[in-house]
């Protein structure tokens, strides 16, 4: 048995965040249950056919009433903090600009850099917790030799997370625990049926949280009506590789890299957007083949298992581009201040501005940058 | 672990002797207050003998308390019981959601609606109110008591600028019952809340006083049941429980129960005002006996209010929306407090169950919490170093 430490976990009402409770309390922890409201789910409904209510969401007040339920029965307390306006602030808005600007977000590392470990982690230590404990698959150890915390690759990689953990600080890793780390998604829900939890079995959440039915254009028309500001026009030209104009678009926010559908025009072969250009409008599209590029530029960089000094001379690591990506064998350069160059040995097809390009050396994650 | 409860504006504990009064209710007196019957009658003479004691404590006559679900539909009744469509309604920026959601429904329904400003001390101006009349000004309504703060609004004035208007004045008094003395007619109210769960009766149960010959629209719609101002079945147990409350009420105030509770309440003040940056919202307005609020200047109160429970201690900020989650207070805002004073402030509400002992217990554990808290404060940190 671990020492008996006090230990916030961050409940979303699923599954993960669920078992982990059960599991610390289990240990003989004390445990205190939070839970950060972050979007009002019925805020844009009357907007441009926003659904009344979705159930099973971040933030829904079903999830909330699981977490509830989940404290009551493991015998902990369990608080709500409200966090909408910070959420709004620090995920919403850069989530809509970057859209906007012809790039493609990941709202949940902004989430976890910006309100579950930072402003949860204030909360936890605010109410006396030492740590905070959450549901994500990932490692997180501490390194005698590097004199570091490293953030390391889970054991069921099938549900890794490093990819959307890669902005956390020394400071915060410090400070968190990933109890799942360890074990396989199967063993959390048969962990979750032995404390007798009611939610063992209810399904992942997949999507963005605010974004029902992962619409975002619905989503971006529904919040910009609501605030009252004017959808910004940015229409332009469908050019090809070869600067030959094949067409007009009405906005950069329709096309993200490696996109086939919609694009509105019909040609012989089929065509994918390359590049969209935000300043121009321009949205450059072509074949397959032409997606794949070798190099990227990632810039407010991240690092956790080097320093930057590490970085001056390249270092052999493996690369993901985006969640689901395999991570492809990649040397990493600091090419300038907060800025590297990752060079690929093989191409990589629809290398994405706005997305974040997270480094490993093996099963810890060196660090990320978000893609130029 | 020791819980000391100072929470009881949210809500307070059922006291042993209302209890007792109520328990009979359930199994042995059972009947319908309708029914004909034997068991009819057993419990129409009980909830009729409760209307007396509710009506005692108001200063009215007993047809004039119509019983209701609890406060919220006792604010319902009245808003939307006199206020006809295309009619103008005057109410204030302090009033419980209670009223003020009520208001913005009549709104959709074609009305319009005066929400009157308050001062700094989160008092509403007689004048302020009387410069809202319309022509066609149907209701004012403006509450008794503060839930958050504790102030008493110059009620009786406002019902002076009513009663020369010809205009109908609902006051939500369902803080102010129990820890002030209320007058119906002194007041100058056509309309009058109060809540059983506020004045330790259960929740489920409350009561608005309707000043005889007054026109009220029922809200649902069903059988006669208390005059036909609102229909169903009566809730036995609750009303004779309220009827109980009502009676411990009125005993308590003959007994100046008001100054134990003040007593209480001032100890508090003076030991948290000898905190640093730290003041009495509301201080230079006249207050229920039971309420403070203080702001802890600095601090978030949410994490105030969190880790005092986690030590056994229950308090409050703001008013808790559905998910559990607290929101900036609409109150304390509209005082003109910064929204960083605002979140910086906690409510402590005295019940007739509370003890000087427990008051102490609170002054062991909040300053140091609040010092622990402002330690942590990254804000407060920098401004200690530009001090020193």
């Amino acid at each position: 048995m671990p020492e008996p430490k006090t230990i916030a976990v961050a409940m979303s009402g699923g599954v993960d965040s669920s078992a982990v409770a059960a599991m610390l309390r289990a240990q003989g922890h004390n445990v205190i249950g939070l839970t950060m409201q972050l979007w009002n789910q019925r805020r844009l409904s009357g907007h441009e056919g926003m659904p009344e209510q979705v159930a099973g969401r971040c933030c829904s007040l079903d999830d909330v009433y699981d977490a509830r339920r989940v404290a009551e029965t493991i015998g902990i307390p369990y608080y709500v903090v409200n966090r909408e306006e910070r959420f709004e602030r620090d995920v919403i808005r850069p989530f809509v600009q970057e859209y906007l600007s012809g790039r493609t977000p990941i709202p949940c590392s902004l989430c976890n850099n910006h309100l579950k470990f930072d402003q949860l982690l204030i909360v936890a230590q605010q109410v006396g917790a030492d740590q905070l404990a959450t549901g994500h698959y990932a490692r997180v150890a501490y390194d005698d030799r590097r004199g570091r915390w490293l953030l390391k690759r889970p054991a069921d990689t099938s549900k890794d997370q490093t990819y959307f953990l890669f902005g956390l600080t020394q400071e915060q890793l410090s400070r968190t625990l990933f109890p799942l780390g360890d074990m396989l998604k199967p063993e959390v829900r048969e962990l979750a049926r032995q404390h007798g939890l009611a939610l063992a079995e209810k399904p992942d959440s997949q999507e963005i949280c605010f974004v029902p039915g992962g619409d975002y254009k619905r989503f971006l028309d529904a919040y910009l009506a609501e605030q009252g500001e004017k959808f910004p026009e940015t229409p332009g030209e469908l050019v090809t590789t070869s600067g030959e104009v094949i067409g007009e678009h009405t906005g950069v926010h329709n096309f993200t890299v490696g996109q086939r559908k919609g694009l509105g025009v019909a040609t012989g072969s089929p065509l994918y957007v390359i590049q969209i250009k935000g300043g121009t409008g321009e949205v450059v599209v072509g074949k397959d083949e032409e997606l794949f590029s070798t190099t990227l530029r990632a810039h407010r960089v991240n690092l956790i298992s080097v320093g930057e000094s590490d970085l001056r001379d390249p270092m052999r690591v493996s690369a993901k581009i985006r969640h689901r990506h395999p991570p492809a064998a990649a040397t990493l350069q600091m090419v300038g201040p907060d800025e590297v160059l990752v060079t690929f040995d093989q191409p990589q097809r629809a290398i994405t501005p706005g997305q974040a390009a997270v480094f490993y050396d093996g099963d810890v994650v060196v660090g990320g940058g978000w893609i130029l | 672990m020791l819980r000391v409860y100072f929470d009881n504006n949210a809500t307070t504990p059922v006291l042993p002797e209302v209890f007792e009064a109520m328990r009979p209710y359930f199994s042995e007196h059972f009947g319908n207050a309708s029914s004909i019957h034997h068991h009819g009658q057993d419990t129409r003479a009980a909830v009729e003998r409760a209307r007396e004691s509710v009506a005692e404590l108001l200063g009215c006559r007993a047809a004039e308390i119509v019983f209701t679900s609890g406060g919220t539909e006792a604010d319902n009744l009245a808003v939307f019981g006199v206020a006809p469509s295309g009619s103008h309604v005057i109410t204030t920026s302090i009033e419980h959601h209670a009223v003020l959601n009520a208001c913005k429904a009549l709104e959709a329904r074609g009305c319009s609606v005066t929400v009157v400003p308050v001062d700094g001390q989160g008092v509403v101006a007689p004048d302020d109110i009387k410069r809202a009349l319309r022509p066609n000004t149907a209701l004012i309504s403006v509450m008794m008591a503060n839930n958050e703060t504790g102030v008493l609004q110059p009620i009786e004035a406002i019902g002076q600028v009513a009663a020369e208007a010809d205009v109908y004045f609902h006051t939500d008094a369902v803080q102010a019952a129990g820890k002030v003395p209320i007058d119906v007619t002194r007041l100058g109210a056509d309309l009058l809340s109060i809540s059983g769960h506020k004045l330790h009766a259960p929740q489920g149960v409350g009561a608005l006083y309707v000043r005889r010959s007054t026109k009220l629209e029922a809200m649902f719609y069903g059988g006669s049941h208390e005059r036909s101002r609102r229909a169903g079945t009566e809730n036995v147990p609750g009303i004779v429980a309220l009827g109980k409350a009502a009676e411990l009420a009125r005993t308590g105030l003959e007994r100046s129960d008001d100054r134990r509770l003040a007593a209480m309440r001032d100890r508090l003040e003076q030991a948290f005002l000898a905190i640093d940056e730290t003041g009495v919202n509301s201080a230079g307005a006249p207050r229920t006996p039971n309420t403070t609020n203080i702001h802890f200047d600095h601090i978030e109160g949410e994490a105030l209010v969190i880790a005092l429970d986690l030590k056994g201690l229950a308090v409050s900020t703001g008013a808790a929306c559905s998910s559990g989650a607290i929101e900036p207070s609409h109150v304390l805002t509209a005082m003109g407090l910064s929204p960083d004073r605002a979140r910086a402030s906690l409510r402590f509400s005295l019940g007739k169950q509370n003890t000087m002992d427990e008051v102490d217990f609170a002054l062991s554990l909040v300053p140091q919490t609040v010092a622990r808290l402002r330690e942590l404060s990254p804000v407060y940190r920098k401004l200690e170093a530009a001090r020193h």
